[in-house]
């Protein structure tokens, strides 16, 4: 009965969970094979939001818990890595379609 | 305060994602989710407050902030166009281990009160970030071409075992509620990082652009279940999103392909082909330098068919000056692109444009296919499956039932190619042997070089 209590207490979320799920397929559907690549490498970026994860982790680690701020630490450069590199990439991905079309 | 933020944070996640699936607005698209994201991301580091405490550390996280995002920034700008698609499992890869590395913090405020609900979650975000990082690094290694194909008999078998163990010790440790177990979750991760490695090897490489789209969505089920740790609406949204949509984005993929998921991530490709490599070929012919300058140069009409070749030996300004001297010459030039040309698809569309190539010129494959008829000449540059005959009449092929480029309706068709090697499906391609084909051999840069310069002395 652990799920359906858990399901009472986490309502919200649940109903987050599912929607965004949708929601997600819906997005995507219809598009075009030219933008496959430049589409996953946005969604890659975008999934840098475990940054956030990282960032509350480092933050709340004590002050002398090295493990835990060394791992939190590497956690938020790697994290910062897939985010910051994620939309650059897609960005200059992107730049190249937009400059033909000016043309 | 924050709340609104990560609404903020959300909504634009969502419009990114919506605006990146159309050409016209997907740069817009692209920044606004990345303007999303930085205002989660500072939002955090200032408002998030857990049972009333805000932040402390803030010199670590500053630090681990300005070291990503500079080896980010640089990595990303310095990074060439035809190497993007590691580049791309590479940084997926990086948002996999922070997940994971969340996970292992995490299991350190494990204590005898922890629901279980939380520790499976915990153990969720352990499994598949190291999944995704571990595979997402086999992946860049294969692109790159420093890692080759690897497959051991019963590696199926393997692999379920593998998968099996790791669910079978992480269900232990969270049935027991244990505070101490320190060494199982260890073992997780290191039989997760183990299957990651295990799971993309056998694959072959030129299904990576899949693989990378499905682990991409393995990640982002990893930050999801950060959000679901951390009660925190961004992360949740999201994941989820990425996770969703770049499942449906895999099986566009393999749709683009004729091919199905399983049988992308089970058929162990290029194995089956050997049977077929020992028929009679017969002989091919090759062409002079001299006598294709010529036979390009009196053509109405060229194709031009680029392919993974082309972005190997970065010959996309070579070949758009080529276009422009046969222009020039009065000779109408297209290029048709296969939907699944190079390594990701779009990969050719992202090179020819860097290049200068207009967009007009660059046809797809349902366009270019009724056109090949009325062309004079095709020059296939370092392409090789997807004009692949064997797709269409070979039932035996591997590759049978995938859509190609029908060149062979042109009146001839020029294929330069480094040697007679077959290409990344391990497959020999019939095209080379017909009478209408020659062959042009070299490096497509230099190939295309020469190429210029004798069309400029006829």
């Amino acid at each position: 009965m652990d799920i359906l209590s858990f399901f009472e207490q986490h309502m919200e979320m649940t109903y987050v969970v599912i929607l965004s799920i949708f929601l997600g397929i819906e997005v995507i559907s219809r598009v075009p094979s030219v933008l496959h690549t430049p589409l996953m490498s946005g969604a890659n970026a975008i999934h840098g939001v475990v940054i956030i994860g990282a960032i509350i982790v480092m933050g709340e680690a004590e002050r002398d818990n090295y493990p835990a701020l060394i791992l939190g630490f590497l956690a938020v450069i790697l994290g910062t890595l897939n985010v910051v590199g994620g939309f650059v990439v897609t960005d200059r991905m992107l730049e190249m379609f937009k400059s033909k079309k000016n043309k | 305060m924050l709340s609104l933020i990560y609404l903020i944070g959300s909504v634009t996640f969502i419009i990114g994602l919506k605006m990146l699936s159309h050409p016209a607005t997907a740069r817009k698209g692209n920044l606004i989710a990345a303007g999303g994201m930085f205002i989660s991301i500072l939002g955090t580091i200032f408002l998030y407050t857990h049972n009333g405490e805000h932040l402390h550390n803030f010199w670590w996280i500053a630090g681990g902030l300005l070291i990503g995002g500079v080896i980010g920034l640089v990595s990303a700008k310095k990074v060439k166009m035809t190497s993007m698609p590691e580049m791309v499992s590479l940084f997926n890869g990086m948002g996999g281990a922070c997940a994971a590395l969340i996970s292992v913090v995490e299991f350190e405020h494990v204590n005898a009160d922890t629901e279980r609900l939380h520790l499976l979650i915990i153990f969720a975000g352990l499994i598949i970030g190291s999944v995704s990082f571990a595979g997402s690094i086999i992946a860049w290694g294969k692109l790159n071409g420093r890692i080759k194909d690897i497959a051991f008999k019963g590696q199926h078998i393997f692999n379920i075992l593998l998968l099996a163990v790791i669910v079978a010790v992480a269900a232990f440790v969270i049935g027991v509620q244990p505070i101490t177990m320190v060494w199982c979750m260890a073992a997780v991760l290191l039989l997760s990082l183990l299957y990651g490695v295990f799971f993309v090897l056998p694959i072959g490489g030129a299904d990576m652009p899949v693989v990378i789209s499905l682990l991409n969505s393995f990640t982002g089920v990893a930050a999801a279940c950060g959000g679901f740790l951390y009660d925190n609406p961004v992360m949740l949204t999201g994941g989820i999103l990425v996770g969703s949509a770049g499942t449906i984005l895999t099986i566009l993929m393999c749709k683009a392909m004729n091919r199905s998921l399983k049988n992308v991530l089970i058929g162990s490709f290029g194995g089956s082909a050997a049977s077929n490599s020992n028929k009679e070929q017969g002989a091919y012919r090759e062409i002079g330098l001299s006598d294709a300058a010529v036979v390009l140069a009196y053509a109405h009409k060229v194709m031009i068919v680029p392919g993974y070749g082309l972005a190997v030996a970065q010959a996309q300004h070579a070949c758009h000056e080529l276009e422009v001297m046969l222009e020039g010459k009065g000779v109408e030039v297209r290029y048709a692109i296969h939907p699944v040309a190079g390594r990701m698809p779009g990969h050719m569309n992202v090179l020819l444009a860097e290049a200068d190539v207009t967009y007009e010129k660059l046809l797809e494959m349902e366009q270019a296919n009724p056109q090949f008829n009325t062309t004079d000449v095709v020059l296939v540059l370092g392409a090789n499956d997807v004009v692949n005959p064997a797709a269409k009449s070979d039932p035996a092929s591997p590759i049978y039932g995938m859509p190609i480029l029908e060149v062979e309706s042109a009146k001839t068709v020029i294929v330069n190619k480094r040697s007679m090697k077959p290409g990344y499906a391990g497959i020999e391609n019939e095209l080379f042997f017909r009478p209408k084909t020659a062959m042009l051999f070299g490096d497509a840069k230099a190939a295309l070089q020469q190429l210029i310069a004798e069309i400029a002395q006829v």
